[in-house]
């Protein structure tokens, strides 16, 4: 079974009058265990793309599975705690909460699983560790540098341990030496602990470590 | 499934101007609120502890006030000779048969001038009355010009001071005495001998008969029996309900007044707060969108902003009681119209009255919390995440 | 496109909170305006008192009578042109206990010429015969003048009770007990709104003789001034006059004397006052907050209009003007609100106060207070905006 099964799907916006297709009619199967790539000029769909796999935005028509469960049947509360369990999102410009410590912030995920607060704090030490800042606990974001905190982002995607990691330029606003750590992370994650991977990128250094790389142009796949 | 609340003390701290401002105005709302109550409190107060529920009150039939109320002398003895009166230690009923005038005294330290009681009272008046005190000088001579002050008097008119002189018409009365009476409306009274002031004031009939009953259970029967007796022309109640009924009125005008005054303020404040809270959630738009996706249902969203804002306002309410609170104990005085006479009092800020404030805090925090918590809650996700 | 109309476009761009921030500052003048109101009211009150006539009383207080003899020799006294006297009646409304107006006695064929220059009589019964009237009174009073139980009431009164014209009016008497009925035969309109139109004004004679037993003893006399800068000397000779009787008199003029019935309240006004500058304080702090986090947001747009070539000084303008200019329409417009609701509407607190006004002079001061706490909100931000740095304030943008 693919972890990942888009078919034949559509998106449409609508500014004012106008409507706005950013999606027509794509179709794909991402393998569980996977890393792909995601690439394309500005406005080709990609972002579009990883947020329908996360049940963030809804197809307009068409269909997405993701590990079997169809999104178009979860709709409110019933598709949040979905997202919650089996999606782990990694943002640009990281998100995290400024005003939470590095541990708060990764035990954020966990608030909406029903555990005692020591284990939370348990399991996100040990996220933290594992991407290497079990040290810095305590810090508040502003305290990282940009590199620290996208790894506090990475943790506190996999911390409720999803099966689908969905990355939208995690590099984007990295060095080169960051950015480095970062992919190696994500690689180790996607080896290591069999995390599906789907990364939406620029870099093509960033799109080099993936498995595939899939190309968007227009709301179409173009490869 | 909740968001913590250490999440919303912190993110309060990291505004803390903006935090202090609304949390300041919720404040200043709320003291007048309880300003208003406490002004409400202190003049009932004052009246309610003036009447004992022990004692009966005798006025004339279709009189509102001692003031407007005429007993005859016939009459007063009649009631003397009642059974019900219970006897004093001496074996001399305790009864008081009351002269009640208004003279008009110049302020102090205020232009104008105003209509202070007093009253011509029985030996027998200060027994009736077992919280009366003198605090300075002494007792009036019975038979003598002398005169005894309310000890709230001194500070507001001229002419009350020990060894002044007050004049009603030709006759001169010394003041000898200041008195305390359990924070009652006697203390704003000047009090004599009514066999001397009477004559001096013209007057051949009593305003009010006051007496300690044997059994005050017997009261419904009392009023049946004397109201139906012709030769009184008599109304008969408990000295508290008789003083609580006097304070009804302004005391009724003051709460409204101070509750529509702020009900006004609070909806400016309520507008300001939803303001704050406005701005909190843009500034937080990105923050909503990544608790959203992480799976926080916008219930949980939107409940979070709400505990926020009721945070917030029950921060300027506890600040609001404390600028409220050194009212308490301040005296006051006015003019209690359903007598016509000067009635000085305290504040008093009753822990109702904070109570009171503090859930009108936590209301205007929720209200204004509410429209700004819903737009939180509804974000478009995808849109958020774009977001500054 | 005009600088202002740039200032217009700003205060638009957040139309939630810029209505918000608009109607808090509403509420807040408008709140303060109608407490001022209470004192203009007060004011205004004392102020319809004559100058020109004196009132006197027993020197105790208004509660003792004085006798009816004073009358002669009060006549008497250079100085004076005419005397009138009158009791307060203090009765209730048996129907409605809780509903107060005001009954006075008077000697109706001196009272109303004294008074005459202050109200109209709008309705009036005919009379049955002859209609004459005293002299100096108007022919309207034909049929009270008939009627020994006849009286005048006000036009507010009247309206508000829904009486008629020659309705009979029970009154339940609490200093002179018994019942009281009063056929109303006439009703006046005050020329000023303070005067009041919620009195009921019977015969003293009839007073006399139902609850006095025909030995009448009058409450206060009114005495007409022949010349109003006699007023101090004529008061203190009266005083003079009865010092050493039985009942003697205290006169003042009467706008004194309304003066002294404000003065009753004692400390209510200077509360209230403190009152509407706390709610003023409370309020505009928050508006003002509000519209410094407003300004904070668009430090980058400020960087922007100094790089295309704005210089500090016009910048500095810009900020401060969105600030006033708010504040200032919504200054206005609680103000404004304030004397217009309240004035039209006549309220009158229950009938504890007279009719309100508010002055002018208040509304001007709400308008004053609104535009300073408008300029001070705005200055921070508008100093800030004239000493913004450019690089570093497109660094922070995205």
């Amino acid at each position: 079974m693919a972890a990942v099964e888009v078919r034949n799907v559509r998106k449409v916006y609508r500014r004012d009058a106008q409507e706005i297709p950013v999606l027509d009619g794509l179709s794909l199967d991402i393998a569980d265990g996977d890393f792909v790539a995601l690439m394309g000029p500005s406005g080709s769909g990609k972002t579009t793309l990883l947020n329908l796999i996360g049940g963030i935005d809804t197809v307009t028509s068409g269909s997405i599975r993701v590990g079997g469960d169809d999104l178009s049947r979860l709709t409110g509360r019933a598709l949040a705690r979905w997202r919650s369990r089996h999606i782990g999102f990694i943002f640009q410009l990281y998100n995290l909460i400024p005003v939470l410590t590095a541990l708060e912030n990764v035990e954020l995920p966990l608030l909406l699983v029903r555990m005692s607060p020591k284990e939370r704090r348990e399991r996100a030490r040990v996220a933290l560790e594992l991407v290497g800042l079990g040290d810095r606990l305590k810090h508040y974001p502003r305290q990282l540098s940009g590199g620290q905190e996208q790894r506090v982002a990475i943790a506190r995607a996999v911390v409720s341990d999803p099966a689908v990691l969905l990355a939208d330029e995690p590099t984007g606003d990295l060095d080169r030496k960051a950015a480095g750590e970062i992919l190696d992370l994500l690689e180790r994650l996607n080896g290591e602990y069999k995390k599906t991977i789907v990364m939406v990128t620029h870099d093509p250094h960033a799109a080099e470590r993936a498995h595939r790389v899939l190309h968007l142009e227009k709301g179409v796949l173009s490869n | 499934m909740a968001l913590p609340i250490s999440y919303n003390l912190r993110n309060l701290r990291q505004r803390p101007l903006s935090t202090l401002a609304t949390a300041l105005g919720v404040a200043l709302v709320v003291a007048v609120l309880i300003g208003a109550l406490a002004l409400a409190a202190g003049f009932q107060a004052a009246l309610v502890e003036t009447g004992s529920p022990a004692n009966a009150m005798v006025l004339r039939v279709g009189a509102d006030g001692e003031i407007s109320s005429s007993v005859t002398r016939d009459a007063a003895a009649i009631l003397r000779a009642l059974p019900d009166v219970a006897a004093g230690p001496d074996g001399r009923p305790l009864l008081s048969q009351d002269m009640v005038v208004l003279t008009n005294l110049d302020r102090r330290g205020q232009p104008g001038s105003s209509n202070v009681t007093v009253r011509g009272i029985d030996p027998a008046g200060l027994t009736l009355r077992p919280d009366v005190r003198i605090v300075e000088g002494r007792m009036f001579t019975a038979g003598t010009d002398e005169v005894i002050v309310g000890h709230r008097l001194p500070r507001r008119f001229a002419d009350t001071e020990l060894g002044d002189r007050l004049r009603f018409n030709q006759r001169e009365f010394t003041v000898v005495g200041h008195f305390e009476a359990g924070g009652s409306a006697f203390e704003s009274e000047i009090w004599g001998d009514n066999a001397v002031l009477m004559p001096a004031l013209d007057r051949e009939t009593f305003q009010s008969v006051t007496f300690r009953m044997r059994d005050p259970a017997r009261l419904a029967q009392l009023e049946r029996q004397l109201e139906a007796d012709p030769r009184l022309g008599v109304q008969v109640q408990s000295e508290r309900a008789f003083y609580a009924a006097q304070s009804q009125l302004l005391a009724t005008v003051i709460r409204l007044a101070g509750i529509l005054v702020t009900l006004v303020m609070a909806v400016g404040a309520i507008f300001g707060a939803m303001n704050t809270m406005f701005a909190a959630v843009d500034a937080r738009t990105r923050e909503i969108g990544v608790l959203l996706t992480l799976g926080f249902s916008p219930g949980a969203v939107m409940l979070s902003f709400v505990i926020e804002s009721v945070l917030l306002a029950l921060a300027g309410g506890a600040l609001g009681c404390l600028l409220a609170l050194p009212v308490n104990g301040i005296t006051t005085g006015t003019t209690n119209w359903s007598s016509f006479s000067e009635l000085a009092f305290s504040f008093r800020v009753t822990p109702a009255a904070l109570v009171a404030g503090m859930v009108f805090a936590a209301a205007m925090g929720l209200v204004g919390g509410l429209l700004p918590a819903r737009r939180a809650a509804r974000q478009p996700l995808a849109a958020s995440l774009r977001a500054k | 496109m005009s600088l202002f109309s740039l200032v217009l476009v700003n205060l638009g761009r957040n139309k939630l909170r810029t209505a918000l921030t608009a109607l808090s500052v509403v509420v807040a003048l408008f709140l303060f305006c109608s407490l001022r109101g209470v004192l203009d009211t007060l004011d205004a009150a004392i102020k319809v008192g004559s100058e020109a006539r004196l009132v006197t009383r027993n020197a105790i207080s208004l509660i003792f009578p004085l006798p009816p003899a004073y009358r002669e020799r009060l006549a008497a006294q250079p100085g004076v042109k005419t005397v009138s006297w009158g009791n307060w009646f203090g009765g209730r409304d048996p129907v409605d206990p809780g509903d107060f107006y005001a009954q006075f006695a008077v000697d109706a064929a001196t009272y109303f010429p004294i008074y005459a220059s202050d109200i109209d009589l709008i309705l009036a019964d005919r009379p049955q015969g002859p209609g004459m009237v005293p002299a100096g009174v108007d022919p309207k009073l034909a049929a009270f003048f008939e009627d020994r139980t006849g009286c005048v009431v006000g036009e507010k009164l009247f309206r508000r009770k829904g009486w008629r014209l020659g309705q009979t009016v029970t009154v339940s008497g609490t200093i002179f007990p018994g019942t009281w009925p009063f056929v109303i035969r006439a009703v006046y309109r005050a020329k000023d709104p303070a005067f009041g139109e919620e009195a009921l004004l019977f015969h003293w004679k009839y007073l006399e003789e139902k609850g006095m037993g025909g030995s009448g003893l009058v409450g206060w006399y009114v005495l007409e001034l022949a010349d109003p800068a006699a007023a101090g000397r004529v008061s203190r000779a009266v005083d003079a006059l009865y010092e050493n009787s039985a009942a003697a008199t205290r006169t003042e003029t009467e706008r004194a004397f309304q003066a002294g019935f404000v003065s009753m309240y004692g400390n209510v006004p200077f509360l209230i006052g403190l009152i509407g500058f706390a709610v003023v304080f409370a309020i505009l702090l928050v508006a003002a907050n509000t519209m410094m986090m407003a300004a904070r947001e668009r430090t980058g747009e400020h960087a922007v209009l100094k790089t295309l070539g704005f210089d500090d000084r016009t910048l500095f303008l810009l900020v401060l003007a969105e600030g006033a200019l708010l504040t200032f329409g919504a200054g206005l417009a609680g103000s404004l609100l304030a004397k217009l609701v309240l004035e039209g509407s006549g309220f009158n607190a229950g009938g504890l106060l007279p009719p309100m006004t508010v002055s002018w002079g208040t509304v001007a001061a709400g308008i004053a207070i609104a535009v300073f706490m408008g300029a001070v909100s705005g200055l921070f931000p508008a100093v800030r905006a004239a000493r913004l740095q450019i690089v570093e304030a497109l660094r922070k943008v995205d």
